[in-house]
């Protein structure tokens, strides 16, 4: 017994490339998608002897759907925090890394401030990347609230349906009435199942590609991975820091005394003076996060 | 008629778009048929958005079953062929 209209044409009558028996548009897509949807109510529908109790059955089946959507939205929510944490870790790696540039070139060191700057590139590819996946992100969250304030309204109304139709008519009577309502919600609980299915499969994946980049940041190899392994920046920074230090000082506090003779001037590769920018932005000794290469060799 | 895109939810699209619709979800089964990934992409894009256009959205609370149901934009044509062969891709 069907109650889902699975034997109306094909496609609504409109005159030219309808033919009689219903074989419009050979194949439609868009039909014959409708046509599973209507099968999937009409299976449940089938399920229940008297179709009122198909009723609280779909009822039922309705909440846990709601359920899962909205754990579904959090899981995409949770994702997408995640996304913005490791965003921001790059970030902060991205503005280190121009410190560290500021600071080879004021030592007259172009060659280790090109190999910042280049970190900096790569990290920026990675940036980009994670960017693309959190816009995608926050539209499936968006998407999926929509679908669950949706699902949220129909099971309301199915709601209130189901209990007119329990208390008004008897099982044969409701037939009719019960097949509209229940295919209507079940098509909605189809469409949203699926859009909960494939936000999940892509958070499952976001968030391997996403642990994979925290263990990478915690081992500290994100930065050494993209450069030669080993060559650190802020290694030899500091060696050379170690030397020119107190010129550098020294110049940063003349610059005070006479603030107008403190030309904002880099990479001239020339004597200490004028540094003051570079200084500041890099202060020299040993940062806790990175490893001391140079300590060994 | 009622027209669902999958994602997207229902609209109530005016009969004297029947035609029309027919025409570009013809073209979309071709593409599927011939699995030409391109002229699906164009022949499913523009299909949604002619009935985002053409359609005005349905009350949220309304329980009646669509007529045309759309793959949501973004379906690939395997997905779309998934779905054409229920292979238990929609829950139910």
């Amino acid at each position: 017994m069907h109650y889902g209209g699975a034997g109306a044409p094909l496609w609504p009558a409109s005159g030219s490339g309808v033919n009689d028996e219903g074989m419009v548009a050979p194949m439609s897509v868009m039909k014959r998608v409708s046509l599973i949807f209507k099968s999937k109510a009409n299976k449940a529908l089938d399920r229940m002897e008297d179709p009122r109790e198909t009723l609280d059955y779909s009822y039922q089946r309705q909440l846990e759907m709601l359920t899962q959507v909205r754990r579904g939205v959090a899981d995409v929510a949770t994702s997408r925090k995640r996304l913005e944490l490791q965003m921001n870790t790059l970030q902060q790696q991205q503005t280190k890394l121009e410190g560290q540039a500021k600071k080879a070139l004021g030592a007259g060191r172009e060659d280790l401030a090109r190999e910042a700057l280049t970190r900096k590139s790569s990290l920026q590819t990675q940036l980009v990347d994670l960017q693309t996946q959190y816009q995608s992100l926050q539209a499936d969250e968006e998407k999926l609230t929509a679908a669950s304030q949706r699902l949220q309204s129909k099971v309301e109304a199915f709601r209130t349906q189901k209990e007119t139709i329990k208390a008004t008519y008897t099982a044969a009577e409701a037939q009719s009435r019960i097949g509209e309502a229940v295919s209507g919600i079940s098509e909605e609980m189809g469409d949203v199942g699926m859009a909960v299915q494939r936000a999940q499969d892509k958070t499952a994946q976001m968030q391997a590609r996403a642990g994979a980049i925290d263990e990478l940041m915690a081992s500290g190899a994100l930065q050494d991975a993209i450069g030669p392994p080993r060559d650190d920046i802020q290694a030899e920074l500091d060696q050379i820091g170690g030397g020119h230090d107190v010129d550098m000082e020294l110049a940063r506090l003349k610059g005070e005394l006479s603030p107008g003779e403190a030309p904002r001037e880099i990479g001239s590769g020339g004597g200490a003076e004028g540094r003051t920018e570079s200084q500041s932005a890099a202060r020299p000794g040993r940062s806790a996060d990175q490893p001391q290469a140079g300590d060994g060799s | 008629m009622i027209v669902r895109i999958l994602g997207e939810g229902q609209f109530e699209v005016d009969d004297a778009a029947t035609d029309e619709l027919n025409i570009l979800d013809a073209n979309l089964e071709a593409a599927v048929n011939a699995g030409d990934e391109k002229a699906f992409r164009s022949a499913l894009e523009g299909l949604v958005s002619r009935i985002r256009t053409l359609g005005t959205p349905l009350a949220a609370d309304a329980l009646e079953p669509s007529a045309l149901i759309l793959p949501y934009a973004e379906a690939t044509m395997d997905d779309v062929r998934a779905m054409l062969n229920d292979d238990g891709l929609i829950p139910g």
